[in-house]
């Protein structure tokens, strides 16, 4: 499975509610991703916990060395 | 608790705006440790980075303080304020300069000065 499939999947999992979810491959290496996510998880969320929350769904990618940059841009439920 | 890791807190905690970035002011070397600058110059901060790319302790000693997995990282006054991708966010509407004048007062001067780890 290609790593942006990997982490939508984990996404998926830990966003069951998600309602919108796009993992973009920014440079076409499978190492650099955009990750969009609109969650009702998110509601009443710093930008900071926000982020935190997609880092926790991420920790393995993250911590493999699969992600080398990732970039969140978090959206709650009623945008 | 590591020496290292004191004297990172010790930047946290008593700079007004604290960068940890990849490179220095002068020679960036990742894009997101340059927007993370940009976005804090353009909202008038005074700037205090931190390269952590001498030493990979430095962004392991960070990461177990502040438990954000990524480089940047920024801190006004000690707090968390994100990465790149919130500090663009907080800077485009306006929540960054707000942020800052809570924080440091509106007539601060943006400077740049960068603190070496020993």
């Amino acid at each position: 499975m290609a790593a942006g499939d990997t982490l939508e999947a984990l996404l998926r999992a830990s966003f069951p509610d998600a309602t919108e979810l796009a993992v973009e491959d920014r440079t076409g290496g499978g190492d650099h991703f955009q990750v969009t996510l609109a969650s009702g998880r998110f509601d009443g969320l710093s930008l900071v916990e926000q982020h935190r929350l997609v880092y926790d769904a991420l920790s393995e990618p993250l911590q493999d060395g699969t992600i080398h940059e990732l970039r969140i841009k978090t959206k709650g439920s009623a945008t | 608790m590591s020496e290292l890791r004191d004297q990172i807190q010790q930047i946290i905690s008593t700079e007004p705006v604290s960068l940890f970035m990849k490179g220095t002011p002068q020679l960036v070397m990742c894009g997101n440790s340059d927007r993370a600058l940009r976005a804090l110059q353009s909202a008038g901060a005074p700037v205090t980075a931190v390269d952590v790319l001498p030493d990979p302790q430095i962004r392991q000693e960070l990461t177990a303080l502040s438990g954000w997995p990524t480089i940047p990282q920024v801190f006004i006054r000690g707090e968390l304020i994100g990465g790149a991708d919130i500090v663009e966010e907080l800077y485009a509407s306006g929540e960054l300069a707000r942020r800052l004048d809570d924080a440091l007062g509106a007539d601060r001067d943006a400077t740049v000065q960068t603190a070496a780890l020993a």
